[in-house]
């Protein structure tokens, strides 16, 4: 590869980088700039590097392009380790404060690097790997439009980096999960219809008539977030060569807005495209087919057209008019129902297969991301409520029931993707070790269970403090008070997370060694098919 | 089972597919979000609103950099508790020139939208500096570098340029002083009559016991110590702003 276009078009970004580097009209925009120009004039150098005079190899338009998706796999792992670090490190600011260091490694600045690395970086990359991964299987044809698979990867890597060292430097537009600057955002509009194009691109040169199921909540994740991201961060820059911009809408207004947006980054970006990985990774893994079609058509409607409604309730009590509070409620419990009928879907595709669970860790894994995504999505509507939201909002509650849908669903399905897809992209045989999947299958489910239950006793246990009065008619406790009982949750907290960090630890060593195509001697898991010895020596 | 049998024309079609996505997705923001600009009744008429002056804004700016929302809400809701913990419910009026809205979702420390007057100077001082040697519970970060940090702003008309454009209703008079009102409203020396004229309530002083330069802590302090100090509730009509 020559990469001719590529380097021209880099060398000129990066010069426009140090130039706004140059003339930035404030600080952090141009330590901003420092880091733009760096990572796309190292990225310029690799290519040079790289570059080959020799006629490229003829493309065999039939093949599938896994390329972009090798890459993809990898960064799923690195960055699910990298944002889940960040998280145990801001859970242990809570319980020893003076773990913060000023001013880059505050809470207040590594927390959106968390939230974004483990939901953008980690999550995104799993949804773009694994549905350009599915689109061409259950499309039969390779990827739209040559090479801008790695354009949309490469892209979006890009765009993780500007966000996440943008927080730091203190960037933000102080929105949660919509922190990114003016500059950020239309880095990502711009990468985000180049997937819309990759991916509506190859359905539309499939060659099966019918468009699998999978990709119909892969696509409706993709055009879902690209509307909300677009109406959500419409702001006003102060200059386009500074960092800040005020948002367009302000007060109540700006608050429906972020969390119409914030809510169905739950509903589009870490449910439909997760449902849309459980579609094709859950009957391919068991080797049985969808449970039910008619459910998959009937839930896969219901649920895009009610999870927009349910953002209000995260504004219930505010200043937000009732009518849009009850409006919010009343959709959220609906959703309950097409959120199980994904559920039932996907765990009554195993029906026939349930001896499995015994024998297939990755099974077992990807059973237990459907069952707490029907927990979580059950524990949702609950929350929703406007009587049970007045204890619940502004304690722990709702950190626990974000992790036990960001942990237990998401993440438990993305891994069992991974371990899935990695042997079939490097063909390898099988993985390195499916003993090394049980163990961190154990320590990330016992992981989410500490987690979320210390956060039920916190989130409740605060809740409950701050409303206690006495016989007199006196507040009980003062605010530092129910500060200082939330400590021992704290610190239990921290060791739930650790022990899910150490599981994608495992994971990484597992898929490392996996690609380098080494496998561990070990006793073979309690299989059927290992016992039989012809099988076992047939390759 | 015709119903089933027609799904499957759209299951052939992706064009259709993404256009009958896109439509089924964006009637529940429509209903929901659309009629707030319209109904006159999603925010109530009071006395005293205004946009905040050019060292509030600065302070405002750095209370978002630092993530202080992710900590601390701004959104009292109509509780005996909460109501008695931290004051008059928030109006939808009090957030009105907020772009973007901070009311946050997590009290990791407690609501902050009438902290305005509650505590002295000194204390912020001390407590950002070292928030343990005040409040010997707290697990809030330190602040200390605030003190030691200038305020880098070159010229701040263009942040009330920018937030007129999004309808906050600054005027010719204010934009032409943002940078004399920004540093006159740190000076306990300055002549702040056209400030006060401007800005009506706004705090005034040196902040932070360093008058030879304008500080972040002094601009945070000044957005902190006016937060819900606008609205006299004396005048508020309870039954007219209730929706």
């Amino acid at each position: 590869m020559k990469f001719g276009i590529e380097i021209v078009l880099l060398s000129v970004f990066a010069f426009a980088a140090l130039v706004a580097a140059g003339f930035g009209v404030d600080e952090p925009f141009r330590r901003h700039m420092w880091v733009l120009f760096f990572a796309v004039a190292g990225f310029t150098a690799i290519l040079l590097r790289n570059t080959e005079f020799k006629p490229a190899a003829p493309i065999d338009p039939s093949a599938h392009m896994d390329g972009p998706i090798r890459y993809g796999a990898i960064a799923t792992v690195f960055w699910g380790v990298v944002g889940m670090l960040v998280g145990v490190v801001i859970a242990l600011q809570l319980a020893y404060p003076d773990l913060n260091i000023q001013p880059w490694f505050n809470f207040g600045r590594l927390r959106p690097l968390h939230t974004s690395g483990v939901v953008f970086a980690f999550g995104g990359n799993a949804l773009l790997c694994t549905s350009l991964y599915v689109v061409q299987r259950t499309c039969r044809a390779r990827l739209f439009g040559g090479d801008l698979a790695w354009f949309v990867f490469w892209g979006y890597q890009l765009f993780i980096v500007m966000a996440a060292t943008g927080y730091l430097l203190g960037i933000t537009e102080g929105r949660e999960y919509a922190e990114p600057e003016w500059y950020v955002d239309v880095w990502l509009t711009i990468v985000w219809v180049a997937y819309l194009i990759l991916f509506l691109g190859t359905i539309f040169k499939r060659k099966e008539p019918h468009i699998y199921v999978a990709n119909w909540f892969y696509l409706s994740f993709i055009v879902t977030i690209a509307m909300l991201h677009v109406v959500n961060n419409l702001s006003m820059p102060v200059s386009f060569l500074g960092s800040k911009s005020y948002s367009a809408f302000s007060g109540v207004q700006d608050a429906l807005t972020q969390w119409w947006y914030g809510h169905n980054a739950v509903g589009f970006f870490l449910t439909a495209g997760f449902l849309g990985m459980m579609y094709y990774f859950v009957p391919k893994q068991a080797n049985r087919p969808v449970y039910s079609y008619r459910l998959s058509i009937v839930h896969f409607w219901a649920i895009i057209f009610l999870y927009i409604w349910a953002g209000p309730h995260h504004l219930h009590y505010t200043a937000l008019p009732d009518w849009a509070q009850t409006l919010g409620m009343a959709f959220s419990i609906m959703l309950w129902m097409p959120s199980w009928g994904g559920m039932i879907n996907g765990l009554m595709t195993l029906s026939g297969a349930w001896d499995k669970l015994r024998t297939d860790p990755i099974i077992r894994m990807m059973v237990m991301a459907v069952a707490f995504y029907g927990m979580s999505t059950f524990e949702g509507p609950i929350m929703a409520i406007r009587a049970v939201n007045s204890l619940s909002h502004y304690t722990d509650w709702t950190i626990g029931h974000v992790h036990s849908g960001a942990l237990g669903w998401v993440g438990m399905i993305s891994f069992g993707a991974i371990y899935y897809m990695v042997p079939k992209l490097w063909n390898r045989h099988r993985l390195y070790s499916l003993r090394l999947v049980t163990w961190h299958f154990w320590l990330a489910t016992l992981g989410i269970v500490v987690y979320a239950s210390v956060m039920w006793v916190s989130g409740i246990m605060q809740g409950l403090m701050w409303r206690e009065y006495d016989q007199q008619g006196f507040l009980v406790y003062s605010f530092a008070e129910t500060v200082a009982a939330m400590h021992p949750y704290y610190v239990m907290r921290a060791i739930g997370g650790a022990m899910y960090l150490s599981g994608a630890l495992i994971m990484a060593w597992n898929i490392t060694m996996t690609i380098l195509g080494h496998q561990r001697e070990e006793e073979p898991m309690p299989s059927p098919v290992a016992i039989r010895p012809a099988r076992s020596g047939a390759r | 089972m015709g119903l089933m049998d027609k799904h499957a024309i759209i299951e052939k079609n992706a064009t259709l597919l993404l256009v009958g996505s896109l439509l089924v997705v964006t009637v529940g923001g429509i209903v929901e979000i659309a009629p707030l600009f319209y109904l006159d009744n999603t925010i109530e008429k009071v006395e005293g609103m205004r946009p905040y002056s050019p060292l509030e804004l600065v302070g405002r700016n750095i209370y978002m950099r630092e993530g202080c929302f992710l900590c601390h809400s701004q959104m009292i809701r109509p509780f005996r508790d909460e109501v008695e913990r931290y004051g008059h419910y928030s109006l939808a009026a009090e957030s009105m020139y907020d772009h973007p809205f901070q009311w946050g979702s997590k009290r990791t420390g407690p609501d902050l939208a009438r902290v305005g007057d509650r505590y002295s100077n000194a204390w912020h001082v001390a407590h950002l500096t070292d928030p343990r040697s005040v409040v010997p519970e707290s697990i809030m970060p330190s602040y200390r570098f605030l003190k030691d940090t200038p305020i880098d702003v070159k010229d701040f008309s263009t942040h009330l340029i920018a937030n007129r454009r999004v309808a906050v209703p600054y005027t010719d008079d204010m934009i032409a002083h943002a940078n004399a009102d920004l540093a006159a409203q740190a000076d306990p020396n300055a002549d702040t009559s056209g400030l006060e004229a401007r800005y009506p309530k706004a705090k005034i002083g040196d902040f932070d016991g360093n008058p030879q330069q304008v500080t972040e802590m002094d601009a945070l302090l000044a957005y902190l110590q006016m937060l819900g100090t606008l609205v006299d509730f004396k005048n508020y009509d309870e039954a007219a702003g209730y929706r």
